[in-house]
């Protein structure tokens, strides 16, 4: 029982601005939530893989990248990967849309953090 | 949704009705709408068909408004359904697939067809016209099967034509009936230059050829002309001219000339129509350019939406080639007649030209070849039909003595140790970049960006690792890729300002479409700028894009590293009272503020606000917004001067907070800086700010492009005024002048470095009437701003979406 995904409903889809990212906490954990102009959702842990970290969620959003808005890293939002030349990884978790309510899906392992 | 809403329909789906539809959402006009579209795509971005023909882009790549867009904006659209007739007596649309949609308002954007010359055999297989994706299909797919083909026509689509499908491996001749190519748009000379540089590029030509016969059978096999000779050809695409499709109009009995004739408000004869685009007639004109049909569907998008405009009073058109390596513009009138005073010059060497026409010394028409920097301007001063004069002779004819300046092509890098960081920021050593060029053969700055990080955080050392990339790579450095602003573009600044003013482009969205940007929402460096570019040209009119500026102004507080923010309230002229500092002290106690600071340009720094506490800080101080974060006026340093001082000459406190009041809240390119001192003392140090002012006993000093900060520079002094009007027009001047022509992020050390002094000084001081204008413009600017912390604390919504964390 305690080892299965928790499913989150973190807000309307209305409540995000396209291109802009908003904090929302989920349990412990801290997210950023994307909307991109195609209306796409991503959830990522508002934590920056940059070895100096800082937040996510200000950065400048094109297609499914996000600019982390200190360190000027590309992320890509699908995977969490950081882009060339820099290296690292963020955490993403599963976002989708539905019935107008944004959902979000922490692991087990996170959810209970 | 509101039930009553009027309908619009728009009636045809290209660039010109749909960009009037894109307005009229952005103006709030209070539609239900339905758009119909004969061809099977969503709106498209004709004018890239180019670029689907060279194979670097696919048809998706050029759509313009996805199926989503309609959607999300509650349009319904059919696609494949051709109009057949709007019946005025019932208010209905009638369509070839039997359906009846009423209307209130119509607009007809039917745009036009390729021309077909009536010759026998054009209805051949093989023939062609170069207007739509269909036939760009049918170009791609010729290329694959064929080797010969001719291209009828040597105007701008035709020569467009001939290049792709040389391209794509064709051997190919343009037949042309007359004797210069681009007649409509070039003279002589430039024409035969243009033939010149095409014919080195692999395109045939067969000029003062008239086409009377298509040969072959069912499939043609080639031309044959009036004096009797023949072409070989397999595939033939005729690009001899538009037709503006007029047909429905026509059937619907509105009046027609040429094109479907309109008034000033693109209104057509029958009541509640209008048209816009290349369908239409305009004061005995047919455009089939894209710049006029963005100003028409402008003046219909603020008729339609209520908004009072005056009316289209036509477009001055210019002309540019879209083929690689060929640089050709043309604007107004080219052909000189005894009535038209010239001036040109000609560089054979260079394969330049450039020629401009004065009529009673007014600036008429240019023509550029091979060096086009100077459309953009030269657009500008023909539309406005502006005077020559010495200046503006030796701007445009680039005879001006201050030429760059900035560019020191030093070789002291040759001298620099492997270890030395070049930089700074990333720790990249100049052996990291040699490196990166001779192992991955790398040519361009933003490669060596790509690879190291080195130019991508300050952007100081580009110059550095620019001239070590000139210095290993020697004479091949020349040849290396045209720098865009970012890596989305290949575009310079200047190139995007032209294009934005020239196509009349409203948005980032709009501008990276248009432009046809790698990636297609741009990137941290090009949204932001661009965003900037935009509120720059239309001070009025442009809305702000949140989501396109950085985190500290789309906050309006400055980010530490931590994820808190700074906030940092208006002191003007660093002035403030004991009752503001005994709020500012209450506010820092309730919010638990980490330390207040004193800045570097004397005002106080709340450092360590919590991010949902930011919007209720700015509510409690009741302050206007300190501008720390901004690309903008930050603070006017001053000196106690003549109220207290024993040596002021001049109310420097009383200036400096009049200046700060005065230019606040208006977006540079970058940071700015200001100092107002009350004698030569110099107490508020104007040496290092953007502009920095000293009183003397009968008047103001003025400096410019003083720095303090990466790139240290001393202001260069820059005039001398008796008047505090003369001082604060002169202020205004140089201030817009700057925000004009600064690259975005460019800070005025270096823009005066780029432009030149003397330059700026011209344009500023030797014109009592320039500096008028510039200054008139930026108090244009000026009126339009408002406080950032009291728009936000209004805005529920932005507010709560910005600064508020929820608990889930």
């Amino acid at each position: 029982m305690e080892r299965s995904n928790r499913e989150y409903t973190v807000g309307a889809v209305e409540d995000f601005m396209p291109q802009i990212g908003r904090v929302v906490n989920a349990g412990e954990v801290e997210l950023a939530i994307f909307r991109t102009s195609a209306g796409a959702f991503y959830a990522i842990k508002n934590h920056s893989p940059h070895p100096k970290g800082g937040p996510l969620a200000e950065g400048i959003v094109s297609g499914y990248y996000l600019y982390d808005p200190l360190h000027d890293w590309k992320i890509d939002l699908r995977t969490g990967e950081v882009q060339a030349p820099d290296q690292g990884q963020a955490e993403v978790y599963p976002a989708a849309v539905d019935g107008g309510v944004v959902k979000v899906t922490l692991p087990a392992a996170v959810a209970r953090l | 949704m509101a039930a009553e809403r009027e309908k619009l329909v728009l009636i045809g789906n290209g660039m010109a009705g749909v960009g009037t539809i894109e307005q009229i959402l952005k103006l709030g006009g209070a539609y239900d709408i339905t758009v119909f579209g004969s061809e099977p795509h969503p709106n498209y971005n004709r004018i890239m068909l180019s670029y689907v023909l060279e194979g670097s882009k696919t048809i998706e790549d050029i759509i313009l408004n996805d199926l989503g867009w309609y959607e999300d904006n509650h349009i319904t659209l059919h696609t494949g359904t051709t109009v057949t007739r709007i019946a005025e007596q019932n208010k209905l649309i009638l369509t070839d697939n039997g359906l009846a949609v009423p209307y209130d308002k119509a607009i007809i954007s039917t745009g036009s067809n390729s021309f077909i010359l009536p010759v026998p055999g054009s209805t051949k297989d093989g023939v062609v016209g170069f207007r739509d994706i269909a036939d760009c299909d049918a170009m791609l797919a010729a290329a694959k099967q064929y080797r010969t083909a001719a291209v009828i026509g040597g105007g701008l689509l035709g020569l467009e034509a001939a290049k792709g499908l040389v391209n794509l491996g064709m051997d190919v001749t343009v037949v042309h009936l007359l004797e210069d190519l681009m007649e409509r748009q070039l003279d002589r000379t430039a024409s035969s230059m243009l033939q010149a540089e095409l014919t080195r590029q692999g395109v045939k030509f067969a000029m003062g050829k008239q086409t009377v016969e298509l040969t072959g059978e069912e499939r043609v096999t080639g031309l044959r002309f009036s004096d009797g000779s023949e072409l070989p050809a397999e595939f033939v695409v005729m690009a001899v001219g538009i037709k503006p499709n007029v047909q429905l109009a026509k059937d619907s009995g509105i009046t027609v000339n040429r094109g479907i004739v309109v008034d000033d408000y693109m209104q057509t004869s029958m009541t509640d129509v209008y048209s816009v685009g290349e369908c239409t007639e305009h004061r005995g004109t047919c455009y089939g350019l894209v710049a006029p049909l963005f100003e028409q569907g402008m003046v219909l998008a603020k008729h339609l939406s209520g908004v009072q405009t005056p009316g289209y009073e036509g477009s001055v058109v210019a002309t540019k080639l879209k083929i690689s390596g060929v640089d050709v513009f043309s604007a107004g009138e080219f052909t000189e007649t005894p009535e038209h005073t010239v001036i040109s010059a000609k560089d054979e060497w260079k394969r330049t030209y450039k020629k401009i026409l004065l009529k009673d010394n007014v600036i008429v028409g240019a023509v550029l070849f091979g060096d086009v920097t100077e459309s953009a301007n030269l657009q500008k001063l023909v539309k406005n039909s502006t005077e020559m004069t010495n200046e503006i002779y030796d701007e445009v004819m680039g005879t001006s003595c201050c030429g760059g300046g900035g560019a020191k092509k030093g070789m002291s890098v040759e001298a620099m140790a492997d270890e030395e960081i070049v930089c700074g920021c990333n720790g990249v050593t100049k052996k990291a970049i040699v490196d990166a060029v001779t192992e991955n053969g790398f040519t361009t700055v933003d490669e060596i960006k790509a690879c190291t990080g080195a130019t991508r955080s300050c952007g100081g050392c580009k110059p550095v690792v620019e001239q070590i990339l000139q210095f290993v790579l020697g004479d091949s450095f020349q040849q290396s890729a045209k720098q865009g602003i970012c890596s989305c573009t290949p575009l310079s600044r200047d190139e995007i300002v032209a294009e934005i003013t020239a196509k009349g482009l409203k948005t980032t969205k709009e501008v990276m479409h248009v432009l046809d940007w790698k990636q297609a929402e741009g990137c941290s460096k090009c949204r932001p700028a661009v965003n900037y570019y935009l509120g720059m040209i239309y001070p009025d009119t442009h809305e702000d894009e949140k989501e396109s500026r950085f985190v500290n102004e789309r906050m309006s507080a400055n980010i530490q590293k931590d994820g808190t923010y700074t906030v940092i309230p208006r002191m003007y002229g660093g002035v403030t009272t004991p009752e503001d500092l005994k709020r500012i002290a209450d506010v820092s106690l309730k919010y638990d503020v980490k330390v207040v600071k004193v800045t570097g340009g004397q005002r106080l720094d709340l450092i360590g606000v919590k991010k949902e506490d930011v919007p209720k800080v700015w509510e409690e101080l009741d302050m206007p917004s300190g501008y720390g974060y901004a690309k903008s006026l930050r603070t006017v340093k001053t000196c106690v001067g003549s109220q207290f001082c024993r040596f002021g000459t001049q109310d420097s406190m009383g200036m400096g907070a009049m200046l700060e009041r005065k230019y606040e809240r208006l977006d540079m390119p970058a940071k700015f800086k200001m100092a107002v001192n009350g004698c030569p003392r110099n107490c508020a140090e104007s040496c290092t700010k953007d502009i920095g002012i000293v009183g003397n006993d009968g008047g103001w000093e003025v400096f410019i492009g003083g720095n303090g900060g990466i790139k240290p520079r001393i202001a260069d002094a820059f005039c001398k005024v008796k008047t505090d009007e003369e001082l604060v027009e002169v202020c205004s001047a140089v201030i817009q002048y700057y925000r004009e022509t600064g690259n975005y992020l460019e800070r005025t050390s270096e823009w005066v470095e780029r432009m030149g002094l003397e330059h700026i000084q011209t344009v500023i001081m030797g014109s009592d009437d320039n500096r008028k204008e510039l200054a008139a413009r930026i108090d244009f600017a000026l009126a339009q701003v408002s406080d950032p912390w009291k728009k936000m604390l209004d805005d529920k919504n932005t507010r709560t979406a910005l600064f508020e964390q929820t608990q889930v």
